[in-house]
């Protein structure tokens, strides 16, 4: 209970964190920050069930005012914005890429990067293009459109994902609740 | 920390947090209702004239908070303009300004320890749902939530460090490289306020 519960809060605490390294803005204002970097790794560290909580524990400080989110936003007003559904997202990919990792056994830098597209790419684009879509009134091949220049930043975020999982499986073996 | 509460104290910083937030949802809801400009332009003048009414200062400060939101308004103007379609246009930017500043609006004028209790409040029907045995007790709740404000400078701080050790090493920028080591911080970190916890009688 204690140690779900640690390790729930220091994630989100990780994701908040990595929101602060310096990004890179593409043009037309599409951040590449470590943040969502930080949502593959609650899901490949942590496991399905507390890498979705310590992501929900993240947005729930969003929520409530804290300017966490890459770029110093916050508050309720993103829960509204053209990215909202790219946050309601964030937990389910966090789940996603969680539960891959936890049900499939084969070697750990495959399983965590497959976990890392199938949850931070398909699931979390599955809610973000839709939300976009309803927000900026656009139809779903439209929205694709608009969301595309995000892929190639998370594609590879989820390599990084999977590189830094195995360095983790290796540099402290226990820690890997994932795979507990 | 810094949060987004506004410092220019208005009427609205003591209305309760529970009737601001139901207030927001109901004009939000209200907001993707409407589907024509004239209307949504004016809820959008009747938001602007609310935060002039708190004086320039806390308007200017509403203003900055809408940022981010100026790409996407580039995109969506351009876009309409070029299909013809002006009016279609300005529909989706106004109500996309004007949802997105009553929200914020509710965050500017809400202390963060009223967000907290107000969460409280909102986690303990939930509990008695029986989604305590998720660790959703709003003690639980509550404690995760301080720990993640307690930590979030000492994290922050570990990433500074690690940036400087490795800027002292390498002319490139350090970018994804910290990512690993504050990633093993906290991990380690976690299982010491794990141990923490149980030492001073568990979290339950």
């Amino acid at each position: 209970m204690e140690r779900n519960l640690a390790h729930i809060a220091l994630f989100a605490a990780l994701v908040a964190v990595l929101g602060l390294v310096p990004a890179i803005t593409l043009p037309f204002g599409v951040p590449i920050s470590a943040q969502s970097l930080g949502i593959m790794l609650c899901g490949t560290v942590l496991g399905a069930r507390r890498g979705a909580l310590a992501v929900i524990l993240f947005l729930v400080l969003v929520a409530i005012g804290l300017p966490l989110l890459s770029g110093g936003r916050g508050g309720l007003g993103v829960f509204v914005g053209p990215s909202a559904g790219f946050l309601i997202g964030f937990p389910v990919a966090a789940f996603v890429a969680g539960l891959v990792v936890e049900r499939w056994s084969a070697a750990l830098p495959v399983v965590a990067f497959a976990g890392a597209v199938l949850g931070g790419i398909v699931a979390l684009y599955a809610f973000g293009i839709p939300g976009m879509a309803l927000v900026l009134g656009k139809s779903l091949p439209e929205a694709t459109l608009l969301a595309t220049p995000f892929l190639p930043g998370d594609l590879i975020k989820c390599v990084l994902a999977a590189l830094i999982t195995r360095a983790i499986a290796q540099m402290r073996p226990g820690a890997l609740l994932s795979r507990g | 920390m810094l949060t987004l509460t506004s410092p220019v104290d208005t009427p609205l910083h003591r209305w309760p947090a529970g009737a601001k937030l139901a207030a927001l949802c109901a004009v939000t809801v209200l907001l993707f209702a409407l589907d024509a400009p004239l209307p949504l332009a004016l809820c959008a003048g009747a938001a602007g004239l609310l935060h002039l009414a708190f004086g320039t200062a806390f308007a200017a400060h509403a203003l900055r908070l809408l940022r981010p939101l100026w790409p996407f308004a580039a995109v969506i103007a351009l876009w309409h303009l070029w299909r013809g379609e002006p009016q279609a246009g300005a529909t989706i930017l106004l109500r996309l300004f004007t949802a997105v500043a009553c929200a914020n609006l509710v965050t500017m004028t809400t202390r963060l320890s009223d967000m907290i209790a107000t969460l409280e409040r909102l986690a303990a029907p939930l509990s008695r749902l029986g989604l305590s045995r998720l660790g959703l007790s709003p003690r639980a709740l509550s404690l995760a939530v301080a720990l993640v404000i307690r930590f979030i400078p000492v994290l922050s701080r570990r990433i500074a460090q690690i940036s400087e050790a490795i800027r002292a090493r390498s002319a490139r920028r350090p970018g994804h490289r910290v990512v690993l080591p504050a990633t093993l911080a906290a991990l380690d970190d976690a299982e010491q306020v794990a141990q923490a916890l149980r030492a001073r009688g568990g979290a339950g």
